[in-house]
């Protein structure tokens, strides 16, 4: 992505600032990050979107996602 | 004297059926344990793992946290938890408000249905108010619960000991209140069992069968026993286990004493006495009476 000629936009991954080709979608954003095949969720701007949806929205720019999974916890 | 004809044995060999008792039901699944472990603060998850088995526990707990972004490529719970012994039960650990523990149940659900988990709509609500005391925020309790029945979740909801509230929880339509014993992971037992018995009789009042489960504060066996005696139909607990000196062996501990408890609150102690009832009879003896 550096430098290339694709349009980039910037979204924000459990926390954490990340770029993302402009038209690119939450499951090629869960697959760049190697989450592909894990036990994951993913909430978008507060809303839940399931994994067989996840293909289905394309990040513009500026959301807030968050990549969660199961844990030890009482 | 009601006779179990020897099947009071299977109770303690682990067929809660046996004995005259009924499994515990919470929101239309069985358990047949009545203790719900959790799975933090283990050394490994093989120690986890072991525990899990050695407690006789049928359903535990999880937390929702964000994955790793780095080195994600690491274990995860799941490949230690054999989901198709236990039933796994999220909770909203960590929040503090019902808007974030909605948000940490709606997540949990949806990994739950990833996985095609029968208790995909099983939650274990915490909004907690205090991080020093980890004590449930009653208000924030109040309106998550609320919501969360009415998104469809069977909700486990952690509470305080107050009769009160317990009951305002039940009547949202909480599937079970689990009033806590003492601080989370304090271990310092039942605190104030006069109020966990006020819940009891509240939450059971025409209605034997609600499960009242006591979540929280259990620091060794004798804590599940006391809590059971009282009524409750289980004991949720975590650190007692894990932050034992012999965890595994703990948890075998509370597998016994969690039976025990049962069997005595199903057979109905003495009353307390203040004064003496010799057990061996006066007639007969050789002895000159004591003026």
């Amino acid at each position: 992505m550096n430098g290339g000629s694709a349009a980039e936009v910037t979204v924000t991954v459990n926390g954490e600032a990340r770029r993302a080709e402009a038209g690119s979608t939450l499951l090629r954003l869960v697959e760049a990050l190697g989450f592909a095949g894990r036990p994951i969720a993913v909430e978008i701007d507060g809303e839940v979107v399931p994994r067989p949806r996840l293909g289905e929205r394309v990040l513009g720019g500026g959301e807030r996602i968050e990549i969660v999974t199961f844990v030890g916890g009482g | 004297m009601h006779h179990l004809e020897g099947r009071v044995w299977d109770v303690i060999d682990h067929d809660p059926q046996g004995g005259g008792d009924l499994p515990l039901v919470v929101g239309g699944i069985t358990l047949k344990s009545r203790l719900i472990v959790g799975t933090g603060k283990y050394a490994t998850y093989a120690d986890m793992a072991r525990c899990l088995a050695a407690s006789g526990t049928d359903c535990v707990t999880v937390a929702v946290r964000r994955e790793r972004l780095v080195n994600a490529a690491g274990e995860n719970i799941l490949d230690h938890i054999d989901t198709s012994r236990y039933v796994l039960l999220p909770n909203t650990a960590g929040c503090y408000s019902a808007d974030d523990a909605i948000r940490v149940a709606r997540l949990g659900r949806e990994l739950l249905r990833d996985m095609g988990s029968s208790s995909s709509e099983w939650v274990k609500l915490e909004v907690l108010g205090d991080r020093r005391t980890l004590l449930p925020d009653p208000v924030g309790t109040i309106e998550a619960t609320e919501r969360l029945v009415a998104d469809g979740f069977t909700v486990l909801v952690y509470t305080s000991d107050d009769p009160v509230i317990a009951k305002r929880l039940k009547e949202l339509g909480a599937a079970s209140v689990m009033p806590a014993g003492s601080p989370i992971g304090s271990g310092q037992g039942v605190l104030n069992p006069n109020n966990l018995r006020i819940c009891l009789e509240y939450l059971k009042d025409g209605d034997p069968d609600y499960p009242v489960i006591i979540d929280a504060g259990v620091g060794t066996a004798s804590d599940v026993a006391v809590a059971m005696e009282l009524g409750a139909d289980g004991v949720l607990l975590n650190t007692a286990i894990a932050h034992a000196a012999d965890p595994e062996r703990m948890a075998a501990a509370m597998r016994a004493a969690c039976l025990a408890g049962r069997l005595a609150a199903l057979a109905g102690r003495m009353p307390r006495r203040l004064y003496a009832t010799a057990s061996s009879p006066d007639e007969g003896s050789i002895a000159r009476p004591r003026p």
